[in-house]
Order: structure tokens, then sequence, then C-alpha cells
């Protein structure tokens, strides 16, 4: 009764997308919160018997023989690998994502379209596509490596395919879009007059960058960065298609426990961890820009 | 005036690097759609032109069926999609803010933060559950997984359209004793719907694209063709897969060519 009329309306008109999305994206990752506490099945799914064993195994392991409790040092590696993979990845696509948002927004009107419909079209196709079409690149027999034995540069072939810097390499490539675009929208909102001013009062070229540019742009350089960062983090299929079997990421390990690994509580709990890292790194980045805004006002 | 801002805003290297960047992002395209027509067996040399792996693919049933799965699929999640976030839209711009908004707001971008593998996962588990009690196997779950993660993709540009409409046009019309039914059929539809529009179009290429959640969710022999793909590629590398690619890149440049022509018209 305390809701007006308003706010009713709202939120019945709300109410079926609501609905679809507590059916098929939120309700069921309280499944998978309740799963991680349970024991695992002989071949596959659970045993309703709860135990925190999952989120143990997590980040340690027991010897078979005497029980002694030791840190999971492969898993370690696998979380280790993603973070430090996701982070590069997140630098590697500013260091580039940068200036090519830069050359856009600095370009012509009538021009400035045309080269965001550039960087749209990689954007909108599918990452399976572009994953493959970087394989094709560095792969033993690629263009990448035809080209440097062609120059003489190398004797064999590089493997670089199933490495961590093929890894690097294909999310900067699949990724690189998600951090141009929000660097792209904060600098065309850039007034460029404060460049003007700061030559004028005698700043360098770095100096006009360093304080004017970056402290003005900085949301869409913390958006840019979460957009890229967060689907790194979680990154399946281009660690599956570059990295091998070997080199996985959290995301192939999370899938490996619900295929041949066979444990789905163990991969409940790894999902649950991923979730929680994601949601801190957004959080976080909602401090940041709301503090930002105080202090603009 | 846009000149002198340009000589201003120039900073050295910056072109440089930008116009590298995008040779190298598209070469890696460009190179799969040229060995598309490669007619050698191998995917590393060249054999002279030919539409022989399009004709491998085209022949194909298994990618017959997963393409017209893809598209079936997609075409669903867009129209779900794109009406219940019309209608979220509706309920929760233009109007007084009220309680319980950030949390509606929370729910409808909730598919944007959490990574795909989690929900994926998890409607692994809720759905292996589902079909194991009722025995239903087809092609629902995923209909209903798609469509729930196209929600927010929908719902940014439709909102984004009806941020920007304010509320004369609909009070004018009110004053002429229309009654709000005729009000929102003849003023708000139309003129929301280049956002509609947006919208689907966002939801029918964010589906076609998906390949996690669709590998988790599908039952056996429900391959769209991007999981067809993701399988093909963990056995061998065919020149088919080039074929299919090209074909899917063909497709969605064509839909975003007609999306940037039909918003700059009526914009």
């Amino acid at each position: 009764m305390a809701l007006s009329q308003s706010a009713r309306n709202g939120w019945l008109l709300s109410a079926p997308a609501l609905i679809l999305l507590a059916v098929g994206a939120a309700g069921p990752l309280l499944i998978v919160v309740i799963y991680s506490f349970l024991t695992p099945g002989d071949f596959s799914g659970v045993e309703w018997t709860f135990t925190t064993e999952a989120w143990f195994r997590v980040f340690f392991e027991r010897d078979i023989f005497d029980d002694t409790v030791s840190a999971a040092d492969a898993h370690l590696t696998i979380f280790w690998r993603s973070l430090k993979l996701s982070l590069l990845t997140t630098l590697a696509t500013f260091v580039v994502g940068f200036p090519m948002a830069w050359f856009i927004a600095t370009q012509p009107p009538n021009r400035r379209a045309a080269w965001l419909f550039l960087i749209t079209i990689p954007f909108w196709t599918n990452l399976l596509i572009r994953t493959f079409a970087i394989l094709e690149i560095i792969r033993n027999q690629g263009l990448l490596n035809s080209f440097l034995l062609w120059l003489g540069v190398i004797n064999d072939p590089l493997q670089i395919l199933y490495t961590d810097t093929a890894v690097l390499i294909g999310m900067a490539y699949v990724y690189l879009p998600l951090m141009v675009l929000p660097l792209f929208a904060a600098i065309d909102r850039f007034d460029f007059k404060l460049i003007e001013a700061g030559y004028d009062l005698y700043a360098s070229r770095w100096q006009v960058l360093r304080r004017i540019v970056v402290p003005i742009v900085r949301p869409g350089i913390v958006a840019g960065s979460i957009l890229v960062f967060v689907p790194s983090l979680g990154a399946y299929v281009t660690p599956r298609i570059l990295g091998g079997g070997k080199n996985m990421m959290l995301g192939n390990f999370i899938e490996l426990q619900f295929g041949q690994g066979r444990n789905w509580p163990l991969g409940a709990a790894l999902s649950m961890l991923l979730l929680v890292i994601v949601l801190t790194a957004l959080l976080a980045y909602v401090r940041v820009t709301s503090s930002e805004g105080r202090q603009n006002v | 005036m846009s000149r002198r801002d340009f000589n201003i805003a120039a900073m050295p290297g910056f072109a440089t690097i930008a116009i590298a960047a995008f040779v190298l992002l598209y070469m890696p395209i460009v190179t799969m759609v040229i060995y598309s027509f490669n007619a050698s067996d191998s995917v590393a040399l060249w054999g002279g032109f030919s539409l022989r792996w399009y004709a491998i693919a085209w022949e194909n049933d298994f990618v017959k069926e997963a393409t017209v799965r893809s598209l079936v699929l997609a075409a669903s999640a867009a129209v779900i999609a794109s009406a219940l976030a019309t209608l979220a839209a509706l309920g929760t711009t233009r109007r007084k803010r009220f309680k319980g908004q950030t949390f509606i707001y929370v729910m409808i971008n909730q598919p944007l933060m959490v990574p795909e593998i989690v929900t994926a996962v998890a409607l692994l588990i809720f759905f292996a559950a589902i079909k194991k009690a009722t025995g239903y196997t087809g092609l629902g779950y995923l209909i209903l997984a798609h469509s729930a993660f196209c929600v927010p993709f929908a719902y940014l540009p439709i909102r984004a359209r009806l941020e920007g409409m304010d509320l004369t046009l609909e009070r004018a019309a009110a004053d002429l004793y229309a009654t709000p039914f005729q009000t929102f059929r003849r003023i708000t539809l139309p003129l929301m719907a280049p956002g509609i529009a947006a919208g689907a179009m966002l939801s029918f290429v964010i589906s076609l694209d998906d390949v996690i959640i669709t590998e988790f969710v599908k039952s056996a022999g429900q391959d769209t063709l991007p999981t067809y793909m993701l399988g093909q590629l963990r056995r061998a590398v065919t020149p088919e897969v080039n074929a299919i690619s090209t074909a899917l890149l063909v497709l969605t440049v064509l839909m975003l060519t007609a999306f940037f022509l039909l918003t700059r018209k009526r914009g």
C-alpha cells in the first residue's frame, strides 16, 4: 500500500524480465553454492551429503597415504596463470587501444564513423571465429612463421601455439575492441581546448597527456580495463583453442571438473571463487568511479 | 576549426600505432576469408581459387542442421529478450525513482557481470536436474538460457532511446483524449521502435555468437554452428571451418551495415 501507482507499474512492467533472469541466469547460481558443499557422485552429479571437502580441495590437497595436508600447487598454478594472463591482456589492450581510441576521436567527424565501424566489426564477430583466425596466423605453418622464415630471422618455426604467449596474444586480440570502445567514448567527450591551455602554459606533450588527458578520461580507462579483465579471467574458448590441454586457465579447469574430472562440487566451488573475484573487481570499479564523481562535484 | 583541433590533439606515434593495430586486427580475419577459397586440402598451402569448401560445408547435414538451429535460437532469443526488455525499460525510465529500482538494474545487468563459464555451470546443474525429472530434452532450455543472457543487450539501447524521449508528446496525446493504449500504440511505440530494433539485432548477434553456455546446456545432437565448429577444432583444422566462419562473418557484417544504415536514416 505504501507503493505508489508509478512504482507498482514499474515493478509490474519489469516483472517478466526479472522472472526470466531469475530462472535462466541468477537463480541457478544459488544452486551452485549448494552444490559446492556436497559430495561428488560416483560417475557424475552429486550425493546429498554435506561436506566442505570441495572448498578445502580448492586450495589444499591431502596425501592419499599419510593424510598430510599441503597446498594444491597444481590449482595455485592455474589461478596464478589466469590472473597473470588477464592482467597482461588488460595492459596490452590498453597500450594498443589508447592510441587507437585517440586516433579515432581526433579524426574529422565524417571519417570518425567509418573508423568506429571498423572497430565494431571485430567486436561483433564471433569470438570463436576470431580465435580461430589468430590460430591460423600463429601456428607453426602459419603466416607469422612463414614470414619470419622467409625473412631469415629464424631457421625453425617458433612454437607459439599451445603456450601462454599464444593465449595472451589471442586474448589481447579478441578483447581489444572492448578496450577501445569505452576509451573512445571518454576521449570523444574530452574538451581539446584543455590541451591548448596546457601547451600555452608550457607543458610538454608528455605532461599534457599525463596530467590533463589521463585524469579526465580515467573513467573510460577504468571501464575498458574492467571490460577486458573480467572476461579474460573467466576465458574459456581462447585458452582452450590456443593454450591446448596443458596451459589451462580457470575457466577450462572448471569445465574439466564437469567433464573428465567428474567432481561437480569442486567445479561448483571453483566457479564461486571466480565469481567472487570478478564481483570484487566490479565493486572496486563502482567505488572508484563513484568517489571520483564526488571529487568532481 | 576541426583542422586546428586535429593539430593540437596530435600525439607523435599514436597514428602509426593505431594504423598498425587496425592492420593487425584485420589481417587474421582477411587471411581466413582468403583461405576459405583455397582449393587445396591443406590449410597451409595455397592451391588456387575454388568454392570447394563452401560446397562441402553446404552438403554437410550437420552444418545444415546446426545453421537452422542457430538461426531459430537467435531469432527466438531476440524476440523474447527485446519484448521483455521493452516492458522493463518502460517500467524503469521516465518515472520517479522507486524503491527496488537498483535491484531491477542489477538483475537485468547480471548476465554482463557474471562470467559466462559460471552461468554455464549453473545452468548445466539446474537443467540436468530438470531433464532428469521431466525427461524433456528439447530446444526449450537453450531458448530460455539465450533469452536470459540477451536481456541486458536488448535493454540498454531501448532504455537509452526512452531516456532521450521526453513526455511532451504523450501528454499532448492525453490532452487530446487519447486512451493510454492509443498513446502507447501511436506515440510511444513508434518513437522507441529504433531502440527496440537495435536491441533485437544486438540480441540476435549475441545469441548467434554464444559458445560456452550453449556447449554446457545443449542436449546430445543439439549443436549450434559455434559448438559444431568448436567440436571440429578439437579434432583437426579443416578448411571447411574457414568456409563456415566466412559465411557467419558475412552475415554479421551484413546485419551491422543494415543496422547502421537504418539508424542513420531515422536518426
